[in-house]
């Protein structure tokens, strides 16, 4: 992490409300290239809906998204978005339950694909040469993963802990500039989350992936991040290094709650 | 004949001359996709890492580690260390830090070769102990970017150092392959004993060259032969099939994409001979099993008479008698839509020959394979011998023996009826360990320790370990392993302790297989909550009761063991688990030790009229935590014939 660098994405001022309520307000952060950063904070803290701001589900009521030096257009559709190379991971997982494992991460690639449908179809040519580059890349992420056994094996009939993975291959087939994941660890046991934590890191030491993570148990985000910034009722409380921010006072409340109240 | 090379490395070179790059030495799935290296690669390949090893400061008489699953990287690393007149040490991918430590220590290597990160950080922490260990080298580099050390080298990177040392030594690899005698010790191959540290037992090239050269010979297998290279390398078994056998006879082997592919990616190759352990025979019964339950009544209803078509044919077959016309129609019949079909579906169609060796295989599940039209054998062989003792022949098969001696090999069955052999592959001795060695060699004889006798048609049968056979007091012979193991060919029991030793009777332990049982229970709607829960029903006592019958009624047939039936038992509380020290990892049991834990058990089974007893049992969670918990065991008696 360096960070001197230009942030690659810098969130400025972002404020949102759904109805009455306040999702966030006035947040800025920035994401620095080749950093593990993780957006922590107790339930309802808006950690999804910044999210969903960064990849352009959701457009903000004010402040502005400026990725990789270009501030993001306030019509910039969340498929545009995804072509700027930004992959995410779902909290509740998004696969096509019918579809192999295979399938499903190589839908990841459809972004890097030019060949229209009907030559697809026909499998012809430039398709099938097309095809096979992207299934080699593929192959690399079902190794790096260790899924090779689940290669074939439809979504659906999959364990819970494995379709998060196979959503992690998914949003890295896509090669991102900046990965985003929904809680990759919700509803894990230990076990599960110890390995997952294992391919985050690797993604970002082997890959050189820049992730950007929420989660909810603040345990193995402390163990993995470089840094972190907190969130609470839509507010950021608190930044910096997992160290620091363990320290915060503020950070300490919002998770334990005020001392007698 | 012509003269054969002797050597590995000689091997090698012929191979690569022979073949080049018209056959395919090895072959390894990855990224989804058959890998082929040919015997020109192999060579390429080994000469580059030897010459890398020799860079680094490798010494004829170097000792190197060898850990992983089977990847063509390590079979290569094992060749270029017996180029420069190494001696390769292979180890199990799961043995834990106090094993290694043993072995790497007292086997000297000074360098080792491991597969990927779980296997380097072993070695890592081995590093710090042993000053000895100089140089670790991985092949998979995934995990290990951030692992600086300059002892630390990648298998590619060593290979890097090869070319560059191959320019300047243009001749060195020839005169380090040439070096190389026949009997040089090839390999240091380490047993676990049940009882002590484990012994490294040396091998050298004539020794494993002929073996592999007997094996091939004796059934016909060639070059255009396949076979899957899945096993642990530290396992004599892998050593002769798919490294020994595959340079002798010019065969492929296939490295599966991980162990949790294996059964698929054997579909996609199709090999053409197989080498398992019994375990793996009875899992794969077990699945057919299960899977068959679950289909529709009526495939349920033609699976079952097609099996029986099939098993009184290969019953005639092994008996060598005619089977009668009707039999014949219908095993066609069964053929066209039963066995061919689910031969396939377990990836066996392509075999020739396939074997079972390392522990007895159950009658059943071995005339299962058989009758399906498999040539399952069974081959006795031990580290000590390099697994060249004895094998069934073809027309000569007889399920509960394992054949007549191998070519070369002579049997005799000492005074104390333990079998003691002497043949080819016989080891030249223990590694550092002249005791032992003295205690298992005399004259070029090896004392297998295990208890056996010839047979009318000069076959060998196997009965136990020595040591633990012994007589009731109405003098019928005792053989603990070989009541238990007929007990576990049922798929409901999944562990048995046998008593009888200086008794009037023998009586037995079960562990019930609880995946098995419970899904019997389950169709049956018979609710249980845990283990103990269910091990205690009446009607799993009657399921087992009938088992034990079967196993009484078989044991009837046979005069020497009549008396041997088993006249009381009770199901355990619990099963018999690694962690309480019950039986050890590769599922042996810790007799002595069950003995003790469980004496308030066995007195009870040995007083007459008494049909329970009350067990407290403490568990230890793998956190350390322990529970008690109070059982009130059944014992039940069983009829015998």
């Amino acid at each position: 992490m360096n960070e001197k660098a230009e942030p690659i994405l810098r969130a400025e001022n972002i404020s949102i409300s759904f109805g009455g309520l306040m999702a966030l307000d006035d947040v800025s952060l920035e994401i620095y290239p080749g950093e593990i950063m993780a957006i922590i904070g107790p339930n309802g803290a808006g950690k999804t809906t910044m999210l969903n701001i960064i990849n352009g589900f959701y457009k903000p009521d004010a402040g502005r998204i400026i990725f990789e030096g270009e501030e993001r257009p306030e019509k910039m559709k969340p498929n545009r978005i995804a072509s700027q190379r930004i992959a995410r991971t779902f909290q509740n997982l998004a696969l096509f339950s019918g579809m192999s494992a295979l399938g499903n991460i190589m839908v990841g690639r459809t972004m890097k694909m030019h060949s229209n449908i009907f030559s697809q179809g026909l499998y012809w040519w430039f398709s099938q040469k097309e095809e096979i580059e992207h299934r080699k890349a593929v192959e690399r992420i079902i190794d790096f993963l260790q899924i090779e056994n689940i290669r074939r094996t439809p979504a659906s009939m999959l364990p819970y802990g494995l379709r998060k993975r196979v959503e992690l291959a998914r949003a890295l087939a896509a090669e991102p500039k900046l990965l985003l994941l929904d809680e990759p660890m919700a509803g894990m046991n230990l076990e599960e989350k110890e390995d997952i934590a294992r391919y985050v890191l690797d993604a970002n030491e082997e890959l050189g992936y820049t992730i950007a993570l929420i989660e909810h148990d603040m345990g193995v985000v402390m163990d993995i991040c470089d840094r972190i910034v907190v969130l609470d009722f839509g507010k950021k409380i608190a930044e910096g290094s997992p160290d620091k921010v363990k320290a915060n006072p503020k950070v300490i409340q919002a998770y334990l709650g005020k001392a007698g109240g | 004949m012509e003269e054969r090379a002797m050597t590995f490395p000689q091997i090698l070179l012929e191979n690569a001359k022979r073949y080049g790059d018209s056959r395919a030495a090895i072959r390894e799935k990855d990224y989804g996709i058959w890998q082929s290296y040919t015997w020109k690669d192999y060579l390429d390949q080994v000469r580059e890492f030897a010459l890398g090893l020799a860079s680094l400061g490798f010494k004829r008489g170097d000792k190197m580690a060898i850990i992983g699953d089977n990847r063509p990287q390590l079979y290569w690393g094992l060749a270029a260390c017996q180029c420069l007149g190494g001696v390769p040490v292979p180890l199990f991918q799961d043995a834990i830090h106090k094993e290694l430590h043993y072995i790497v220590d007292h086997s000297e290597c000074r360098f080792a070769l491991a597969e990927d990160q779980e296997q380097t950080d072993k070695f890592m922490h081995l590093k710090e102990e042993i000053p000895r260990l100089e140089y670790v080298m991985y092949d998979d580099p995934r995990g290990l970017r951030n692992y600086k050390h300059d002892w630390l080298i990648a298998f590619t990177d060593v290979q890097e150092m090869g070319r560059k040392f191959g320019k300047e030594n243009p001749d060195y690899f020839m005169n380090a392959v040439n070096e190389v005698k026949p009997d040089d010790m090839s390999i240091i191959v380490y047993t676990s004993g049940t009882t002590g540290n484990p012994k490294g037992v040396m091998l050298t090239h004539r020794k494993i060259v002929e073996c592999s050269w007997g094996f091939l010979t004796w059934d016909n297998l060639n070059e255009t032969d396949n076979i899957m290279a899945y096993l642990p390398m530290a396992w004599i078994g892998d050593h002769i099939f798919s490294y020994g056998q595959a340079l002798c006879g010019g065969l492929c082997i296939n490295c599966p994409e991980s162990t949790a592919t294996t059964l698929h990616d054997q579909k996609e190759i199709g090999p053409t001979e197989i080498f398992a352990p019994p375990r793996i025979w009875e899992n794969i019964l077990t699945q057919v099993m299960i899977k068959n339950e679950d289909s529709a009544w009526i495939k349920q209803k033609s699976f079952q008479f097609f099996m029986k078509v099939a098993n009184r044919v290969e019953k005639k077959r092994i008996a060598n008698e005619r089977v009668p016309f009707t039999d014949k129609i219908l095993y066609n019949i069964g053929d066209l839509i039963l066995y061919a079909p689910l031969v396939d579906n377990l990836g066996m169609r392509n075999i020739k020959v396939a074997y079972t060796a390392g522990e007895a295989i159950g009658p059943e599940i071995f005339e299962f394979y058989r009758s399906l039209g498999i040539n399952l054998k069974q081959l006795y062989g031990m580290t000590e011998s390099s697994a060249y003792i004895s094998m069934q022949k073809d027309g000569d098969i007889d399920s509960e023996s394992v054949g007549p001696p191998l070519p070369g090999v002579e049997i005799k069955i000492s005074d104390k009826g333990e079998v003691m052999y002497k043949g080819p592959g016989n080891f030249i001795g223990y590694f550092k360990n002249p005791e032992a060695t003295a205690e298992t060699l005399e004259d070029g004889w090896v004392h297998s320790g295990d208890a056996g006798y010839m047979t009318e048609r000069r076959h060998l049968k196997i009965i136990d370990r020595a040591k633990d056979v012994s007589q009731l007091t109405d003098g019928t012979l005792f053989s603990p392993k070989y009541i238990e193991n007929k007990l576990k060919f049922s798929h409901y029991i999944r562990e048995a302790v046998a008593h009888g030793m200086d008794m009037d009777f023998v009586a037995a332990f079960i562990d019930i297989d609880y995946g098995a049982v419970g899904i019997w229970a389950e169709r049956r709607h018979l609710g249980f909550t845990s283990y103990t829960d269910l091990a205690s029903k009446p009607e799993i006592y009657d399921l087992i009761y009938n088992e034990i019958l079967i196993v009484n009624k078989r044991l009837s047939e046979d005069e020497r063991l009549n008396g041997a039936q088993i006249k009381r038992f009770l199901l355990l509380h619990k099963e018999l688990n690694p962690d309480d020290d019950e039986i050890t990892r590769t599922r042996k049991v810790r007799r002595k030790f069950v003995a003790e834990k469980y004496a308030k058990l066995i007195e009870a089974l040995y007083t007459p009229g008494q049909d329970h007893v009350d067990v407290e049992a403490t568990f230890t969670y793998e956190d350390g935590r322990t529970t008690t918990m109070k059982a009130n065991l059944k014992i039940r008696d069983a009829e015998t014939f």
